[in-house]
């Protein structure tokens, strides 16, 4: 057999399965509740998984082992930070926003705020930072496509479109819980059998790493990238900041059942998380090594699909290559279902709602899954300047200077009013799509101001928070008059919620 | 024999226009009350969730100092790898972790015992 087939098999297999499980998932998706949170049912190892399955994406699966073999040592700080990210994340908003009872970040803001504008600049910002994250997904499947196949540069994206919309139109989010555990387990396989053979074979050969490196490789801020020491710690507060801002990541929290369930279940993410981390650094280092015409290249994000055929030639390389484009093809597979689920259910509410009967909401809800994903599909075919993983940096940038300060304000300080929060989220808004229109369409600056443009968040997010915070105390009087019960319900264990007052304003 | 006493409310409809006790005063007492203790609970979970965040922050840059002195640091090697890569590849996520679980059974003990206190009322 071609290594041609192999590969397409292993895509095939995985497709299939994705398919499966979600028509397996419409036999039991009834209400609309199913279709967004699953009927909020979902114990924590589950949902663990699927958090973990969702949120290991195209940057994660390919971009990292790019970004190490080109930049060595200072790369290894984006899986750091997007496992921090959980951390951050659990402390500050996973009970309270599980407690809040809300399907989306739209729905969070309205109930806290009580406010139509902020909830539809929410819904706007849903909308971009989804599609600003889906791009990257549909470019690594047609990179994928095109460096194992040999398919044309439109067919990958397609084809997880295609997926995506049978997936997510059949079977809503309850068959994506199902779909999206199992997607974990794949993509850690995918990766982890590769990476023990080729240790082995590594290991057989008796060579040094990471080989003929020049030092700089090795070294801290030794990568060769402008202001080395604030873009490393910009692009981790971006990562840090902006986990608690991606529409599909939280989203999938409120399936679960209660508050302290999120809190637990953000926990074992991490524990997942680091566990596959390992992983593509691993690649990178080998890739480093045997690979080294890769680096910088536009093919440095199809290192890890890459290796296996390169160190080892013949079937087993052939086969290793095969597993780990399947696994590729369920990180864009996963991902690209989560974020269309969240884009498409802020469309069908806040864009196309006001629908009072069921069946007319799951029909629009289906059509704007269709827009959700074909936006970016269009956008993708243009071509991208920057890599997989920096291209999903800047989504994570763009969460954390619009929705991080919102969370954290709104969540832990009575003083937030629709106003502060209001400007907040236009001036960061404005910001951070300013920096990373500028960043993808220009060719790249020199000096400080392409490097403030291409890391924005540590220069906006304190920016954002300083603006909600006085444009809070400015119109003091607005503070609405429910916040100490909408602080009560967001805090207090549900153990209690017989005891307390619900809520006049419910989120839907 | 005592003389027999009727014991009537000499103002009827008066005493009848009074309005019954709203159905919503409970909840609003309690939400008086609740806003006391909301307080506190706030205040507690707060300083773990702020605490947590500096625990992360002060982890990650603190191993970022510890290995930008890479001609101490980086002369060290465990296994055969040089120190700042176990570190910052496999050492910190452990780290993570950990910090991760005290946040978890802190914020857990914190609505119990917030918990306790209301049904103790």
């Amino acid at each position: 057999m071609t290594p041609d087939v192999w590969a397409i098999t292993g895509v095939a297999l995985v497709t299939v399965l994705t398919v499966a499980a979600g028509s397996l998932g419409m036999r039991r998706a009834r209400t609309t509740g199913d279709f967004y949170v699953a009927s909020r049912a979902v114990t924590p190892r589950w949902n663990a998984a699927a958090v973990s399955g969702e949120y290991l994406s195209a940057a994660s699966f390919l971009g990292i082992a790019g970004l190490v073999l080109t930049y060595g040592f200072d790369m290894l700080w984006y899986p750091v930070g997007y496992t921090a990210g959980y951390l951050v994340l659990l402390a500050l908003v996973a009970a309270p926003l599980r407690r809040s009872g809300a399907y989306t970040l739209p729905d969070f803001a309205h109930l806290r705020l009580g406010s139509g504008p902020v909830r539809r600049t929410s819904s706007l910002l849903v909308v971009l930072i989804g599609w600003l994250y889906l791009v990257p997904q549909l470019q690594g499947a047609s990179l994928t496509l095109s460096a194992q196949v040999g398919a044309p540069r439109w067919a990958g994206g397609l084809l997880v479109c295609v997926v995506v919309l049978i997936a997510v139109a059949s079977g809503g989010m309850r068959s994506i819980t199902f779909a999206q555990a199992v997607q974990y387990w794949v993509k850690l396989t995918a990766l982890l059998i590769p990476a023990v053979v080729l240790g082995t074979a590594w290991h057989a050969r008796h060579d040094r790493l990471p080989g003929p490196a020049h030092t700089g490789w090795v070294q801290p801020l030794g990568s060769g990238v402008e202001h080395p020491l604030y873009a490393t710690l910009s692009l981790i507060l971006a990562i840090c900041l902006g986990t608690m801002g991606l529409p599909h990541v939280l989203v999938r929290f409120y399936t679960n059942p209660d508050g302290r369930d999120t809190r637990r279940t953000a926990l074992i993410v991490i524990g997942l998380l680091s566990v596959f981390y390992q992983l593509p650094t691993l690649f990178g280092v080998f890739g480093h090594r045997y690979l080294p015409d890769l680096a910088g290249s536009r093919l440095a994000d199809a290192t890890v699909l890459l290796l296996p055929e390169r160190m080892l030639p013949g079937l087993p390389g052939q086969l290793l290559g095969a597993l780990v484009t399947a696994g590729a093809f369920a990180a864009f597979l996963s991902t690209a279902s989560g974020l269309t689920v969240s884009v498409a259910g802020v469309l069908s509410q806040d864009v196309w709602g006001g629908l009072r009967r069921r069946d007319e909401r799951i029909r629009r809800f289906r059509s704007a899954a269709v827009v959700s994903i074909a936006v970016p599909y269009v956008l993708s075919l243009a071509g991208a300047r920057v890599s997989l993983a920096a291209m999903v940096g800047l989504a994570f940038a763009l969460a954390a200077c619009t929705f991080c300060p919102l969370l954290v304000l709104g969540i832990w300080w009575r003083g937030l009013t629709d106003v502060g929060a209001l400007a907040g989220l236009v001036l960061g808004g404005l910001l951070a799509g300013t920096a990373v229109l500028v960043t993808l369409l220009r060719s790249p600056h020199g000096g400080w101001t392409g490097t403030l443009l291409a890391q924005p968040a540590a220069w906006i997010v304190p920016l954002t928070f300083a603006v909600m915070i006085v444009g809070s105390l400015i119109t003091r009087s607005r503070v609405p008059a429910d916040v100490g019960r909408v602080l009560i319900r967001l805090h207090a264990p549900e153990s209690m919620s017989a005891d307390l007052p619900s809520l006049g304003r419910s989120a839907r | 024999m005592t003389e027999r006493v009727r014991i009537t409310h000499p103002r009827t409809t008066a005493a009848r226009s009074v309005p019954p006790r709203p159905p919503t005063r409970e909840i609003d007492e309690l939400t008086v009350l609740g806003e006391l203790y909301l307080e506190s609970l706030l205040r507690s979970q707060r300083r773990i969730a702020f605490g947590v965040c500096a625990a992360t922050i002060g982890l990650l840059v603190t191993v970022a100092v510890a290995v930008s002195a890479w001609d101490v640091v980086g002369r060290i090697t465990v296994f055969g790898i040089q120190l700042p890569w176990v570190l910052v590849g496999c050492a910190i996520y452990p780290a993570l972790g950990a910090i991760g679980y005290v946040a978890v059974r802190l914020a857990e003990r914190n609505e119990r015992a917030f918990a306790a206190l209301m049904h103790q009322r």
